[in-house]
């Protein structure tokens, strides 16, 4: 090889390569559903995480002979999040029914005309609460393009065991009554630490707690979190998201916390351990605390009632974005899984808290008793303090947003800055993240 | 051949002109037939997305939503933007960490290699061995050792008296990590690289450099290192380019939501895990786009750089 070929060939082996770094990922994409010759419909639906709909899907499909439901799910909630946005700004491979969470739904409700209408199409209000459909309607009430599927009702898990070792009552009634306030909460856990001893702490994380608190906060005053119903950033403004703060660091100056990663393995495999003995709690966390916890810690665990009050973190949306080539039967197929009925049917399978009031008085639901949860009769913990909240507005960048303050807590939580110099930065990295 | 030809000659006058013109082109213009493949799908996979991603950074460019030419603004507020220049700082940071020692011990190994002893093709298959491993695996498997509760090295570290470290949680200690990582798996694969060079070198040049009394130390810098010159040079590179698009290795080493963010003070966010916030989590592909330019004018600076400083300090031919 001569010299100058050589060269040449490693100028093109960096432009090449260089290149590389510069082609971002492209997105895959499959056409959705097909009519076939013989009349068949195919029907895809996209979830996340885990909704509770097999069964619902088998009794779809017996009941309409001529559609076949092909169901994709991912587990991880900010992956599909990013592949479903990518896919509807494409226009083209979103699947004909999509789950939409709670924090992507105003980011979506942007691009309204990119969904179904679902006011077009027979939307009867009735079935959920109103701060639900508020979430997923344009801001003039013209254009609804989600229905609701569950809540995310807050509540308190605590270990009954540790608790009863630390001489604290176990009684859910009676934890309930240990903490009206998260200032309550705070002496009860310095009152835990110090008698358990060794490395317990009371909590999990900070950021658990403060994202509870959060919604709570915003749930009473003013209805909104990092962006005003504008998608103006209030970040430094909204009197909740400091007082949430506070209260988080609060929990850390007390050295309450075991410093976790919240869904990270390490934070999964604690929950074999004693390190920590409570666990802010949206009804969908159950799920997550029997998975990693397993068989060895049931009965162990019970739910109380939150601090502060109540409020709902979480829930999700089924949507049909207007790329579908089978819209009709895609919207019946969303109506029907996000029914009164086949919310019942998903909390059945999966704990999914319904989002309709229909469901609230129904004694499947209200009497219903989680055997893992030492019995607790989950359904009137949850219902009682969702039924009457006031819808909380999570702007268009909140998850980008929240996951940069989040960050900014875990640096106070390891030590790396002090409780003001991270909210200094929060503020910072807040305005980086909504790109002002 | 010749009594084949000869006949051809007189008769090539009464072939069509268009033949002529034909077998000419034929003659010309087959070699880039031959390579065209390769630049159609360079260009499509390769050209047209670089291009493109340029466009787009002079754009305001939601993901969903109207799109605005906005000229250089992208480029303006990069160059202002300190998490931009952090994310630099770390992956600069990172690659002098993780590639200084890692060539050293490459080459170590590789003279070590280099040398006659038994089990020879055992050992050689055994370097590249962490190479052909997933690198997700990779890194999964050092975020446990590196755990702060129940990692392998805070237990063994314990076991001298050291309090447990939060690997991810400092700067030095995250760089570190990260670089293992790194190294684990591209040391044997430059070893073997540095190796084949080795063997290309003539025997006779270590015989003469022997007679002239020179040591095997002396023939390692005389002989050795100036001759593995363009081997070190394409080394580089390829670790400049996996460098600075340093990925997977820091954003599983603290998973979960966040991650992209590299830590909590972004103590060790990359260029490319910058690039991916922006474009995915932020959905502002105009300013995503506006990164991967920089990050492709920041490779070819270094390697203009390693190119340069190679030739100085190993000589030139």
């Amino acid at each position: 090889m001569s010299p100058t070929m050589r060269g040449t060939r490693r100028m093109l082996a960096v432009t090449a390569a260089a290149g590389l770094a510069l082609t971002m990922a492209a997105c895959g994409s499959d056409d959705g559903g097909d009519a076939g010759s013989d009349g068949q419909i195919t029907l895809k639906v996209s979830t996340f995480g885990t909704f509770g709909y097999d069964e619902l899907y088998k009794e779809y499909e017996a009941a309409n002979p001529n559609i076949k439901i092909v169901a994709s799910n991912e587990g991880d909630l900010g992956k599909y999040t990013t592949a479903l946005t990518q896919r509807i700004a494409a226009g083209s491979g979103a699947g004909d029914v999509v789950a939409i969470e709670e924090g992507a739904i105003a980011q979506m409700v942007k691009a309204a005309d990119r969904f179904v209408n679902f006011q077009d199409h027979g939307f009867e209000a009735g079935n959920w609460v109103d701060w639900k459909n508020k979430q997923a309607t344009t801001p003039d009430g013209s254009s609804t393009i989600g229905l609701g599927t569950d809540i995310g009702g807050l509540a308190m898990c605590y270990r009954t065991d540790l608790f009863e070792k630390a001489g604290l009552p176990t009684d859910r009634e009676e934890v309930s009554a240990l903490w009206p306030t998260w200032d309550d909460f705070i002496k009860v856990g310095k009152d835990y630490v110090a008698k358990a001893g060794g490395e317990a702490k009371f909590v999990d994380s900070s950021t658990n707690s403060y994202n509870s608190i959060l919604m709570q906060e915003a749930g009473i005053a003013p209805g909104y979190t990092y962006f005003d119903t504008e998608d103006n950033l209030v970040f430094d403004s909204n009197p909740a998201v400091k007082k949430a703060w506070d209260t988080a660091n609060a929990i850390l100056d007390a050295d309450l916390s075991a410093g976790l990663k919240t869904f990270t393995p390490e934070w999964d495999a604690a929950f074999k351990t004693d390190d920590f003995a409570v666990l802010g709690c949206p009804a969908w966390m159950t799920g997550n605390i029997k998975n990693n916890a397993g068989d060895d810690f049931a009965g162990k665990w019970d739910i109380a009632t939150i601090p502060g009050g109540t409020g709902s973190w979480g829930g999700s949306f089924m949507a049909v974005p207007t790329q579908s080539k089978q819209q009709e039967e895609a919207i019946k197929l969303a109506k029907f899984l996000t029914s009164p009925e086949g919310q019942m049917s998903a909390f059945g399978e999966a704990g999914a808290l319904p989002s309709s009031p229909k469901n609230f008085d129904n004694p499947e639901l209200k009497d219903f008793k989680n055997e893992y949860f030492s019995d607790a009769p989950i359904g009137e913990i949850f219902i009682d303090g969702v039924r009457d909240l006031k819808p909380v507005y999570l702007g268009e960048k909140n998850q980008a947003v929240r996951d940069a303050i989040e960050n900014d807590l875990r640096s106070v939580e390891q030590g790396q800055r002090t409780a003001d110099e991270a909210w200094q930065q929060a503020i910072a990295s807040a305005k980086a993240a909504a790109g002002v | 051949m010749s009594d084949t030809l000869a006949p051809v000659q007189p008769a090539q006058t009464t072939r069509p002109a268009w033949r002529v013109r034909l077998s000419r082109l034929d003659h010309k213009g087959s070699p880039y037939a031959f390579v065209a493949p390769f630049f159609i799908f360079f260009g499509i996979f390769g050209a047209f997305p670089l291009i493109y991603t340029f466009w787009v950074s002079l754009h305001d460019w939601p993901l969903l939503g109207e799109h605005a030419f906005t000229g250089l603004e992208n480029y303006q507020n990069l160059l202002q933007d300190a998490q931009f220049w952090n994310a630099a700082k770390n992956t600069l940071g990172i690659f002098v960490v993780s590639t200084v020692p890692q060539f050293a011990l490459a080459l170590w190994l590789a003279v070590t290699l280099n040398r006659k002893f038994r089990a020879q093709t055992l050992f050689r298959v055994g370097v590249i061995i962490p190479n052909v491993t997933s690198v997700a695996a990779v890194t999964l498997i050092f975020s446990m050792i590196f755990a702060k509760s129940f990692g392998l090295v805070n237990w063994v570290l314990g076991g001298f008296g050291v309090t447990a470290i939060d690997w991810a949680a400092h700067t030095w200690s995250s760089w570190l990590a990260i670089s293992l990582m790194v190294d684990w798996r591209w040391t044997g694969y430059n070893a073997l690289i540095f190796l084949a060079a080795m063997q290309a070198i003539p025997k006779e040049l270590y015989e003469a450099a022997a007679i002239d009394g020179a040591s095997r130390t002396r023939q390692f810098w005389s002989v050795t290192l100036p001759l593995l010159r363009p081997t070190l040079i394409f080394t580089t590179i390829t670790s400049i380019i996996g460098g600075v698009q340093l990925f997977t290795e820091p954003l599983l080493f603290a998973p979960g939501a966040g991650a992209i963010q590299g830590g909590t003070t972004r103590q060790f966010q990359t260029l490319t895990m910058y690039l991916i916030e922006n474009g995915f989590t932020r959905f502002e592909f105009g300013y995503a786009g506006a990164v991967a330019a920089m990050i492709f004018l920041l490779v070819l600076i270094i390697s203009l750089i390693n190119i340069w400083l190679v030739r100085r300090l190993v000589g030139s031919d």
